[in-house]
């Protein structure tokens, strides 16, 4: 074979090369142009034009929309959202992690048992399951009539319609979200470095302080964006369990499509959680870089035992 | 270095079992180290080495049996045995260096080091002194702030090693510390060790599969098979006075010869076989099958009729016999080794 036919050879084995790797990618990439980007940029661009009578978008270029969002109304509205969701993500951080690190100390088997019992409530409809909330708060409610039973307090309370209750429905909406991202990073930690720490005079605390958590913070920071940004979006929870006195960003976001008919304030909005995401995630990517060392992933070059 | 034999034992390990199910990993362990001994565990893969390291830094529980330390330094418990059984992983005076070297990919090679003296609650000058002192020991001092992720295979054994010793253990426990090196860079970490223990004067208990280097390294050398001690001896004896055919064969090179004495098995090494011409007068006869020549010494086996083995001979110089000849074989008497022979 002469140089030339096996140059054009390789050439001819790299476009094949390229075009099966298009053809594998291919149905991916189109889903995430046709339902990510474009709606994004979508987005954007009405966020920069004014809103029409009945909805729409009238195209004059326009400021007014994000100068609008300052108003105190709505920054309240979002500060409020900020904190419910920021809550929510600390609750469900502190009854997952431990959740995810039981699970881990399970024989194998069970684990898997364990965690299909984790997403078992997925399988179920997301407002069938907000629903049994609001039977399990309300004054007439299990919870408030065995209080009263037990004596702790004398009338039913009200649990049902206040931000604790929209609390309570996002930490249980989103706490499998929590439980398999930490349960994946724990698991993938190399045992023998907790053994080290020990051997090294680390009580069991310290140990878990100093080695298992920080190196497990990646897997932390992915299930505390999985909680806090849909937390954020959520318009079915502070609708059905907050009884429409606590609104947040989803609700404003979603009453300014479906009711208010103003899409380009309801496109800053929108605008407004999509870039916490980014931030969040770029924040969360830094954050493994730095645990990782250099960034390259430092279990490749653990040794296999003998 | 010297060896006061008339001192208790450092470490007591007495008749320790460990079971995995039906897989025994140790059985009936029984070995006593001394004070400043290079101690090693030697035996194949999955004879049991990790099993009684882990067992004695506290990660294992043994099913039966003991282990004990001797008390530390004056006062209370100066001579006596300490029952290290009953002490959690976190206060045993061992350390234990991880096959997989175990380095905390989050701190640098100064954290990683510095950790244990910070979890004994010692001063931050004297830990940094420390700290310096050991990478100054172990040549790391130019790779102090460097994560383990950007080390090479070596530089992080070497950051294992001064994480253990920067602790002053009575005991080190090495596993396979040098497995993961390749062989150049294994010979040198041989004689580092070896220099190391002297100055820092800690006993060192090292597991390896690896016979030479077991060999090269060590005072005293437990061979272990199927969780069983075969034979505790300095490598002299291992070498000249096998307790069984296993120590026999996996110590040195060897031919074991059976049929030779009635019910037993005769250990000839290469440099007790004499090869000759001359058929009539030796012990056995045989046919040339293979000759290597290293540039001092050469070797040369032999086939022996009806042997399964074959028969190993090495002398000075270059090979004296071509491949096909017939030569004969012959040996002291006293240089062959007896050894009873087993299923
Ligand atoms: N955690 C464990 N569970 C089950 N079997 C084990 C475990 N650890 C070791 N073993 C078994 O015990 C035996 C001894 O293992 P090990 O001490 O690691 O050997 P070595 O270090 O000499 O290679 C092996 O057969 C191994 O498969
Ligand atoms: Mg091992």
């Amino acid at each position: 074979m002469s140089a030339s036919t096996t140059q054009s050879g390789r050439g001819a084995a790299r476009r094949r090369a390229l075009t099966g790797r298009a053809i594998f990618a291919g149905p991916g990439l189109l889903y995430i142009t046709l339902f990510m980007t474009i709606p994004v940029l979508l987005v954007l661009v009405y966020s920069f034009f004014q809103r029409g009578r009945f909805g729409g978008i009238v195209w004059e270029f326009t400021l007014e929309n994000y100068v609008r969002a300052f108003e105190p109304v709505y920054l309240n509205v979002l500060s409020n959202s900020l904190v419910i969701a920021g809550t929510t993500t600390v609750f469900a951080l502190v009854i997952g992690y431990p959740t995810a690190y039981a699970i881990t100390r399970l024989p194998k088997r069970w684990r898997t048992v364990a965690l299909v019992l984790v997403v078992l409530p997925f399988w179920t409809n997301f407002l069938i399951r907000t629903y049994a909330w609001i039977v399990l708060l309300n004054s007439e409610g299990p919870i408030n009539s065995s209080l009263v039973d037990a004596g702790i307090i004398s009338a039913p309370i009200g649990l049902l319609y206040t931000p604790g209750a929209v609390i309570v429905g996002l930490v249980y909406a989103y706490l499998p979200l929590v439980i398999l991202p930490v349960y994946a990073s724990i698991e993938r930690l190399d045992r023998q470095l907790i053994e080290a720490a020990s051997n090294l005079g680390a009580s069991r605390v310290r140990a878990f302080f100093d080695v298992t958590l920080p190196l497990t913070l990646p897997g932390v920071m992915i299930g505390a964006i999985f909680v806090f940004v849909p937390s954020l979006g959520n318009f079915v929870v502070p609708e059905l369990l907050g009884g429409g006195k606590t609104v947040m960003v989803g609700n404003l976001i979603r009453d300014q499509f479906l009711e208010a008919r103003d899409w380009p304030f309801g496109a800053v909005l929108a605008l407004f959680v999509i870039s916490l995401l980014v931030i969040l995630f770029a924040i969360q990517a830094a954050i493994s870089r730095r645990i990782n060392g250099t960034g390259k992933r430092y279990a490749a070059k653990q040794v296999t035992h003998a | 270095m010297t060896l006061d034999s008339t001192n208790a034992p450092l470490l007591r390990v007495s008749s320790v079992s460990k079971a995995y199910g039906d897989v025994v990993a140790l059985d009936d362990v029984n070995i006593e180290i001394q004070q400043n001994e290079f101690f090693a565990l030697l035996g194949p893969s999955g004879c049991g080495k990790t099993t009684l390291l882990r067992s004695i830094a506290g990660f294992e529980d043994p099913d039966a049996g003991a282990i004990t330390i001797l008390g530390a330094g004056s006062g209370a418990g100066e001579g006596e045995q300490i029952d290290l059984l009953s002490l959690p992983p976190n206060k045993r005076p061992v350390n234990l260096m991880f096959q997989s070297y175990a380095l905390f990919p989050h701190m640098n090679v100064r954290k990683n080091i510095a950790y244990g003296l910070e979890r004994e609650g010692l001063g931050k000058d004297e830990i940094a002194e420390r700290v310096n002192e050991v990478l100054i020991t172990t040549g790391l001092t130019d790779k102090a702030d460097v994560r383990p992720a950007q080390l090479s295979g070596g530089q992080r054994q070497r950051v294992a090693l001064a994480r253990a010793i920067v602790k002053r253990p009575r005991l080190l426990l090495l596993d396979e510390p040098l497995s993961a090196l390749d062989r150049k860079v294994r010979a040198e970490m041989q004689i580092e060790l070896k220099r190391l223990q002297h100055e820092v004067g800690i006993t060192f208990v090292v597991v390896t599969h690896d016979q030479e280097e077991a060999m090269s390294m060590a005072d005293r050398i437990a061979v272990m098979h199927e969780g069983r001690v075969q034979q505790i001896a300095d490598p002299v004896t291992l070498y000249s006075q096998p307790a069984n055919v296993f120590v026999a064969d996996f110590i040195g090179t060897g031919s074991l010869l059976r049929g030779i004495v009635a019910n037993a098995v005769l250990l000839l090494r290469p440099e007790s076989v004499h090869i000759s011409a001359d058929l009539a007068g030796a012990q056995l006869q045989g046919e040339v099958v293979e000759t290597h020549f290293f540039g001092g010494s050469s070797t040369t086996s032999v086939r022996v009729a009806e042997m399964e083995t074959l028969i190993v001979a090495s002398h000075p110089g270059a090979p004296k016999f071509a491949v096909g000849e017939r030569v004969g074989i012959s040996w002291n008497a006293d240089d062959a080794i007896l050894l009873e022979d087993q299923p």
